[in-house]
């Protein structure tokens, strides 16, 4: 498995401390190296003024590229993301692929009345979603398993960060 | 997430859509193909089997209604989701009123259609896992091609069953159109000899002379117009098993024969000298009382005795109307397929008279009523007036009884009042022109408020 490059691709000024609890999290859920990276700039074309969201399908494309060899590429931004059928996302990823996009946007919910923790751990849960998407997991049923389907953030609230042991199997045997 | 049997199409003209939605479903679990437009995705519907079809409705060529039209007759179970960019309610009505199963408006929430999905899921689940049921529970109510949940009829099975596994002769007691030849056939189909014929013979349909060729053949020259020798019912049974039915009407002279190849197992053609030896099982049946037969001297008893090795009563239909509904299903699933007709079954009124009629001709008068039901009704669900049945003002027809004493006919006048009355004492009192404490010592003499069958004693 090779490494992740976990970057800031949002409007607002990269919350570094809040990255580095991004890259620890997916280090110890995939067991693998992740370290954070600085994209040469902001892919703004990715959005979209009719439905002031930014497409995470364009977003995708441009990380791709910058995905280190044999290795996974997650981008992080604060800006709220759509796929064209869907009224939102919190995050898309390629299945089995190298890229993953994960937004803050939605996943501050609360974050006022909850304080700052909660978000991190939101986020963290949703990057270790997506780059399992990447890893080739799909959604899984198991409780508390990490890559359970996330519709809304009481689903994200109610999920732990780490992979159940079925999924931690398949990542094995892929 | 879902279980991986659950088959999507996804339907748009738009690859950004079909991109999207295919990827977002094949993520959560689900088997997930695309197809660009309406005639591919027809295309896809009649040659694979799909659980959910999510489709657009606004296409170029063949539109999203026509799929949803087509998709519907090619696989009834499939569960057509229609996309519409605009909401109205004018599509969301046509759509449902074709079948479809719900509609989105574009772009959807995510949420809303992680749970519509699910819906569906659970649902078709449901259905299967239903008609897996229903069929176990119709196995375990049948016997070939007999079905009950009677006890009574249960016991029968389980005799029939055992029986068909011995040679004994059988005798099948029961009124006409109860299932008496079904019954022997399935005996025959669960015998050792069941590779073996199964030859049936109308007893009551012949004249004396004409059975006896039926049944034993004949030599040429045995009689005018015996041009050629003619093999009998019991050379074409056997080593399987000879149904007579009627035995009831066979004449003396016809016990005497059939007697004598019960015996000995052996008989001669008409005209013949050699005996012919057959290995048949014999499972005979009337709707007569034979016992009554025998003491009125009208069927011999040693004859009465040979047949009736092992009885086996098939009660009349109106004993068993717990069955109806079990019948009425396994008949209408038979004549759909005979009739390559739709048939999903009656409404429920249908079924309230179904419950209530006397069924004189037993099954085989239901199974004619349903077929009637069947050709005439334009729904898959067949109404009352589809049956052509009696209307219920006419009394149900009585019971043949045998003569009663004065005190049994006294007993029943007394319940019929009661009943009419609805228990009031009093009044029924009035009507038999007898007091109160006479009715009250009656009803306490004959048990009447005891919870029997008859209990119409209340006030």
């Amino acid at each position: 498995m090779g490494p992740v490059l976990i970057g800031w691709i949002g409007e607002d000024q990269a919350d570094l401390a809040l990255l580095g609890q991004v890259v620890r999290g997916v280090s110890r859920a995939f067991g693998c190296e992740a370290r954070t990276f600085e994209p040469p700039l902001t892919p703004r074309h990715a959005l979209d003024p009719r439905r002031n969201q930014h497409a995470s399908g364009v977003l995708l494309h441009w990380l791709v590229p910058l995905a280190p060899p044999e290795g996974r590429v997650l981008g992080i931004t604060d800006q709220d993301l759509f796929i064209p059928i869907l009224t939102y996302v919190f995050g898309e990823a390629q299945l089995g692929g190298a890229a993953a996009v994960v937004s803050t946007a939605r996943l501050s919910d609360g974050v006022e009345e909850f304080g700052h923790k909660v978000l991190t751990e939101r986020l963290i849960k949703e990057a270790v979603h997506e780059l399992g998407h990447c890893f080739g997991l799909r959604h899984c049923l198991a409780a508390g398993c990490v890559m359970g389907r996330s519709s809304g953030v009481r689903d994200v609230d109610a999920k732990g960060r780490t992979l159940c042991a079925d999924c931690r199997a398949r990542l094995r045997g892929q | 997430m879902s279980s991986e049997r659950t088959r999507i199409l996804v339907v748009d003209d738009e690859e950004i859509v079909r991109e999207s939605l295919g990827g977002w479903l094949e993520k959560d679990g689900y088997s997930v193909a695309t197809a660009p437009g309406g005639a591919a995705a027809l295309d896809r519907v009649r040659a694979e089997p799909w659980s959910i079809a999510i489709v657009d409705l606004k296409m170029p060529g063949v539109d999203g209604m026509q799929v949803l039209e087509q998709a519907k007759k090619a696989q009834p179970d499939l569960a057509v989701v229609i996309m519409t960019a605009y909401a109205t309610v004018d599509t969301a009505v046509a759509a449902m009123k074709l079948g479809a199963y719900d509609y989105l408006v574009k772009p959807f929430d995510p949420e809303e259609l992680s749970l519509m999905m699910q819906k569906i899921v659970s649902q078709q689940a449901l259905v299967r896992e239903n008609a897996v049921l229903r069929r176990a529970l119709k196995q375990e109510y049948r016997f070939r091609d007999l079905v009950s949940k009677s006890p009574a009829m249960q016991a029968i099975f389980e005799l029939a069953r055992t029986a068909s596994r011995a040679n004994s002769t059988i005798l099948v007691l029961g009124e006409s159109g109860s299932g008496k030849e079904v019954l022997a056939r399935a005996i025959h189909q669960e015998s050792p000899r069941a590779q073996g014929p199964f030859v049936a013979v109308s007893c009551a349909a012949l004249t004396e002379s004409l059975l006896e060729s039926e049944l034993f053949g004949h030599e040429k020259g045995a009689f005018t117009g015996a041009f050629a020798r003619r093999k009998g019912k019991f050379e074409a049974a056997d080593g399987g098993t000879l149904f007579l039915d009627e035995v009831g009407d066979v004449t003396p002279k016809l016990q005497l024969d059939l007697l004598r190849v019960l015996e000995e197992r052996r008989f001669h053609r008409l005209g013949g000298n050699s005996p012919v030896d057959v290995d048949v099982r014999i499972v005979a049946a009337t709707n007569r009382d034979l016992k009554k037969a025998v003491q009125d001297g009208r069927f011999r008893e040693d004859l009465y005795y040979r047949l009736n090795v092992i009885p086996i009563a098939i009660p009349p239909l109106r004993q068993r109307r717990e069955d109806i509904p079990l019948l009425v299903d396994a008949i209408l699933e038979r004549l759909a397929a005979e009739m390559k007709k739709p048939l999903d079954g009656v409404s429920t009124e249908a079924m309230s008279a179904l419950m209530g009629h006397d069924w004189p001709g037993n099954v085989r008068e239901l199974r004619n009523v349903l077929e009637r039901g069947a050709v005439v009704c334009t729904s898959a669900i067949i109404q009352l007036s589809d049956l052509g049945l009696p209307g219920r003002a006419e009394p149900p027809a009585a019971e043949p009884s045998p003569m009663v004493s004065l005190e049994e006919v006294e007993r029943r006048h007394v319940v019929a009042v009661l009943t009419h009355t609805g228990g009031n004492v009093s009044q029924s009192a009035r009507i038999l022109g007898i007091d109160r404490v006479t009715l009250y010592n009656k009803i306490k003499k004959w048990g009447l408020r005891r919870g029997s069958e008859e209990d119409g004693g209340k006030e």
